[in-house]
């Protein structure tokens, strides 16, 4: 299967790093497991990370924000991944509606999730965050 | 190199007004000079919010919050660098130097201005009227303050019996009030509807429990006897209400160019040209302050289309508003309403035909020319199936047919269908977007091939939904003619009908979805084909939901074997075969929702529903309840979900089989039959039908001699009463008939369709069907039996299975690196149980704990 993948990378890290958040062994392929960015700064909410594992496409792994801003609840990585043309896209479980797993756009409406470029260093699961 | 350093110069552009029209005007105006930014927006709003859908106001009654009604937020307004102000009322206008002062004596520079006032809710002068509950209805504002005053009133009256009184009235209904109408008119809804009309509807909304009152004059309002207020009409009669609900029309907010010279009509409203400019060529004016061609248009169509000449004239393109539509179709209270054109036959030389059913409660009118070819008018009330067919006669001018009442009498053999090719490009399809059947025509040039594409490309349906069937008539007649075959397809991932996959699956022993995929698909499969196909090889194999290879094709429901709620909680819901329950068990539910803290209700189903359960939570409930002897009641699945009974023979007078043991037999049978859609049964004792059963899938009532067994069945959005499939069986035959039913639906059903309408749809309908089951014609009962025997005798409770094994409980922990629980899941109390808390009603979570101070009564996670 060739679907093409289209994470653009930034090219200014210097804010940014690579944080592991799980092991390859804790995904669920073709699904999507739930990880938690605890902000040390107690006035933020932590943030919450649904990533997919798509073991027949060539990025595998890939992390977007769990909340869904249309059913409004933390829940994207309770919905079913696929492909909708081009795009790799997950559905909501609560409305339906497709987000990209590769950019966190909504597919039927102007509004996005959070992506987060991901890398699989020794079997570990890293986002740059 | 030669560049100029200087910044471009933008132009500055401030709208006054941030209601539905004004909203749309910054859209448009951020859509067209998307790439150039030539433009500087800044929004003056004078409510507190920002743009909410004001069509839909009335459904914040029925439980919608003002985000839900929201167009837009801040967020989106600083993303597309829209610079706004809310509470900012504007109150001076300064034409000469250009700019506009808010009542706080703010100043906003502008180049171009574009007022979008709307217009206010008009108040008869009536000595009374400023007393503390008369009130009106435009904002949200108002709906909060009708709310609480509604919370102490018992009678309520809208003075003013239009369309938008009705509406209120209908409010006012839905809040529990007893509800009077009173109209100064001799009838209802006057504007669009002649008097043959009101008349029906007034008695119709009478029978609705609201008391219509017309030709009343109110003269004042002062201390009511029984209530609080009493309004004195002036034939001496007297009506006695706490609340008043002002709906007597509605006004142009013209008061800025009133006071600041710019020129406004003998009645009111702001004159402006086709470009929606006003007497001052800088200033613009659009929505319902704007008068055009001496008309106020009070719909929001007509002013989204000013918005869009607004915004093109302002970046240089010339475009021209020239009137709109003003027909109607609506659902006042339950009752259809529709106008269209000239329903008044003010038309000189008109001529009408009308209908009148009172007995049905349905009255029409066509209006026709003198010389009977165009149609120019038309009232329907209590049926408007015919409205979209009339709307497109008046609006295309088609010559109509020899008699032209064929067109609104019921059973005219000869109706003529107005077929879509019969529409010419110019047809407006959606006037909601002003969308014409040229642009479906040129959507479908440019490789548009379904109906959700048109709907994407040309936001056709998306704005009231009304012209849904009929976008779909013209996009489906369309793709055919050009000779595309109108897909029966479930996606785009399978060419492919449920049944042809079923058969496939069947003939190749297909027991994975990647097979499927790599053999008949192409893609990655979707939230459609993923569980359809994890539903057909449930029915045909019957493996276990959460295999691994399954797990991740399962709808969320099947995925965590509970229901997911609105905050993404889980209900539980045990099976009750046949609604019997020992005490024992009763109280287990009852511990088991009090420890986890579950919000407890009995189903219409005849069981118990627990709702709020974390995911995390699932687990450790579940095994409680099956250490009870519970088991699963597959609330998620698209399987069976219960049998209803009566208590029949055991324990009714009337009884003459025992219901209640052929339930539960029934329901144990079928118990995890994974099925197109959900199937329901019920078994009543007696004809009196206690049980409901004709309303089910499966209907079985008892006779002195055995079971009279009904079929398909439907309760839900289009009830179905079920047909008679055939009488006074016995046991044994029952179950052979019921068992080959199923299976033959099972076999040959439509995704996601229940056995009404694939009974609607069988060529040859209920007698076919008693030909395979009982003549057994196509030689496949044998088949059938057997194939349901696999997965009766293969039944499994899913969450004994789910709970002895390690690796499909991992998924039940909310975090793959925490223990944490999710913090967005919050809690309030209402009636001494739990329900998830309105976005109103949140508390922003992690911020400093210690902060919160207005505090709703937040629950903890157990
Ligand atoms: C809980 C319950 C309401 C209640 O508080 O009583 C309920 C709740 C839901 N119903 Fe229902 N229905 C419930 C009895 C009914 C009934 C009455 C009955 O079964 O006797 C009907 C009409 C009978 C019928 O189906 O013909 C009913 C007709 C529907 C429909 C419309 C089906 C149709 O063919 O038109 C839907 C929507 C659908 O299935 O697409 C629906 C869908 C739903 C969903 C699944 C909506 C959703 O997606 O969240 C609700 C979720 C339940 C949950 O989270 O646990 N529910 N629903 C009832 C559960 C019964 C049970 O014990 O399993
Ligand atoms: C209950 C209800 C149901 C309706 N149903 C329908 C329907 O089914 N179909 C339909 O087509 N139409 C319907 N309408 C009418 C529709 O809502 C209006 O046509 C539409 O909202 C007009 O938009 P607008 O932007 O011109 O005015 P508005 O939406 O009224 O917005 C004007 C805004 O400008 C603000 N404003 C006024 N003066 C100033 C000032 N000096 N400075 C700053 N701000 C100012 C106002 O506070 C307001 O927020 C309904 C209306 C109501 C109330
Ligand atoms: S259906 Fe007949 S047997 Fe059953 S409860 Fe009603 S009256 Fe009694
Ligand atoms: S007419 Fe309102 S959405 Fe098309």
């Amino acid at each position: 299967m060739s679907l093409k993948t289209v994470t653009q990378w930034p090219s200014s890290l210097e804010d940014q790093q690579w944080q592991t958040v799980c092991q390859m062994e804790d995904l669920i392929s073709n699904s999507g497991v739930c990880a938690l960015l605890e902000q040390s700064d107690k006035t933020v909410v932590d943030e919450q990370v649904a990533i997919f594992h798509l073991p027949d496409t060539e990025q595998q792994v890939y992390a977007i924000g769990n909340y869904d801003p249309i059913g409004k609840a933390n829940v994207l990585y309770r919905g079913i991944v696929g492909s909708i043309g081009e795009n790799l896209v997950v559905a909501s479980p609560l409305f339906k509606q497709h987000f990209s797993l590769q950019t966190g756009q909504c597919l039927q409406q102007d509004i996005s999730v959070k992506n987060y470029p991901v890398r699989i260093m020794n079997q570990q699961v890293q986002l740059l965050v | 190199m030669n560049i100029d350093n200087q910044a471009v110069v933008k132009t500055k552009v401030v709208v006054v007004g941030n209601g539905m029209v004004g909203h749309h005007f910054v859209e448009q105006l951020v859509e067209l000079s998307n790439s150039e930014q030539t433009v500087e927006i800044t929004v003056l709003c004078a409510e507190s919010r920002l743009a909410y859908d004001r069509v839909h106001l009335s459904e914040y009654f029925a439980g919608k919050s003002a985000e839900d009604l929201a167009m837009t937020d801040e967020k989106t307004y600083q993303q597309w660098q829209v610079n706004f102000a809310v509470d900012a009322k504007v109150s001076h206008i300064d034409k000469a130097q250009g700019f506009v002062e808010t009542e706080q004596g703010k100043r906003y520079h502008y180049d171009k201005l574009v007022l979008a006032t709307g217009s206010y809710p008009f108040v008869p002068p009536i000595p009374g009227k400023d007393r503390e509950h008369c009130l009106v209805y435009r904002t949200i504002d108002d709906l909060d303050a009708i709310q609480a005053s509604a919370d102490k009133s018992k009678v309520g009256v809208v003075i003013g019996g239009g369309l938008l009184g009705l509406e209120a009235a209908n409010a006012l209904k839905q809040l529990g009030l007893k509800t009077h109408v009173v109209e100064f008119a001799p009838q209802l809804m006057g504007v669009q509807v002649d008097a043959g009309g009101g008349r029906l509807l007034k008695s119709k909304i009478e029978q609705l429990g609201v008391q219509v009152h017309t030709s009343k004059a109110t003269n004042e309002i002062v201390d009511g006897e029984h209530c609080r207020y009493k309004l004195c009409f002036s034939d001496g009669s007297e009506l006695e209400t706490d609340l008043i609900l002002f709906s007597a029309g509605i006004r142009p907010f013209d008061n800025l160019a009133r006071e600041f010279d710019l020129v406004i009509g003998e009645r009111g409203g702001i004159v402006i040209n086709n470009q929606c400019q006003t007497s001052d060529n800088n200033i613009y004016a659009i929505g319902e302050c704007a008068l055009w061609s001496n008309f106020i248009f009070g719909l929001v169509a007509p002013g989204y289309a000013m918005a869009k000449v607004a915004a093109k004239h302002i970046l240089g393109e010339e475009q021209h508003f020239t009137g709109a539509d003003m027909s109607t179709k609506l659902k006042l209270m339950g009752v259809d309403v529709g106008s269209i054109g000239d329903a008044h036959a003010k038309t000189s030389g008109s001529l009408c035909y009308t209908y009148e059913n009172q007995p049905n409660g349905v009255y029409k009118k066509i209006v026709v020319n003198a010389e009977k070819t165009k149609l120019l008018g038309a009232v329907l009330i209590g049926d408007t199936s015919e409205y979209d067919t009339l709307l497109q006669y008046m609006l295309n001018a088609i010559d109509l047919p020899e008699s032209p009442e064929s067109l609104i009498l019921p059973m005219a053999a000869d109706k003529p269908a107005l077929g879509v090719d019969a529409l010419p490009d110019s047809a407006t399809i959606c006037s909601c977007h002003n969308v014409t059947k040229g642009d479906i025509v040129s959507a479908i040039d440019n490789g548009a091939c379904s109906v959700g594409d048109i709907k994407t490309c040309t936001k056709a349906s998306s704005g009231c939904g009304g012209c849904t069937a009929l976008v779909k008539n013209v996009t489906d007649s369309l793709l055919e003619q050009r000779g595309v075959e109108v897909k029966k397809d479930i996606c785009e991932h399978f060419a492919h009908s449920r049944r042809e996959l079923f058969d496939i699956v069947k003939v190749e022993k297909i027991t994975t979805f990647e097979q499927l995929l790599s053999s008949h698909g192409k893609g990655l499969g979707c939230e459609v084909c993923k569980p359809l196909t994890a539903s057909i090889l449930a029915s045909v194999w019957n493996d276990y939901i959460l295999d691994k290879s399954h797990v991740g094709l399962q709808d969320t429901n099947d995925n965590y074997l509970a229901n997911m709620q609105k905050d993404g909680t889980y209900s539980v819901v045990p099976r009750i075969a046949g609604g019997e329950i020992t005490p024992d068990k009763l109280i287990v539910l009852g511990e088991v929702a009090k420890k986890y803290n579950l919000y407890t209700k009995i189903t219409g189903g005849q069981r118990v529903d627990l709702f709020g359960a974390r995911v995390e939570q699932l687990p450790p409930i579940w095994q409680e309840l099956i250490d009870a002897g519970f088991e699963t009641g597959h609330a998620y699945g698209k399987s069976l979900r219960t049998v209803k009974s009566c208590v029949g023979s055991s324990w009714c007078r009337y009884g003459v089989q025992d219901s209640i043991s052929m339930a539960i037999l029934l329901e144990n049978r079928y118990k995890g039959l994974r099925a197109p859609h959900k199937i329901k049964f019920a078994v009543s004792g007696c004809t009196r039908e206690c049980a409901e059963a004709q309303s089910k899938d499966i209907g079985i009532i008892a006779t002195e001699k055995g079971w009279n067994l009904y079929v398909c069945g439907n309760g839900g959005m289009k009830p179905r009463h079920g047909d008679l499939f055939t009488t006074d069986l016995d046991d044994k035959t029952l179950i052979k008939y019921i068992d080959r039913i199923l299976m033959f639906y099972v076999n040959t059903g439509d995704r996601l369709q229940r056995t009404s309408v694939w009974m609607d749809n069988l060529e040859g309908g209920l007698s076919y069907l008693q030909d395979v089951v009982i003549e057994d014609s196509l030689q496949i009962a044998d088949e059938l039996e057997k194939q349901m025997q696999l997965i009766v005798g293969s039944y499994q409770c899913e969450w004994k299975t789910t709970l002895a094994n390690p690796q499909a409980l991992k998924r039940f922990k909310p975090f793959v690196n925490s223990d944490k629980s999710d913090t967005n899941i919050q809690f309030v109390e209402e009636r001494q149980q739990i329900r998830p808390a309105y976005q109103h009603e949140r508390i922003a979570v992690n911020i400093a704990e210690n902060r919160v101070t207005q505090s709703p009564k937040i629950v903890e996670p157990v």
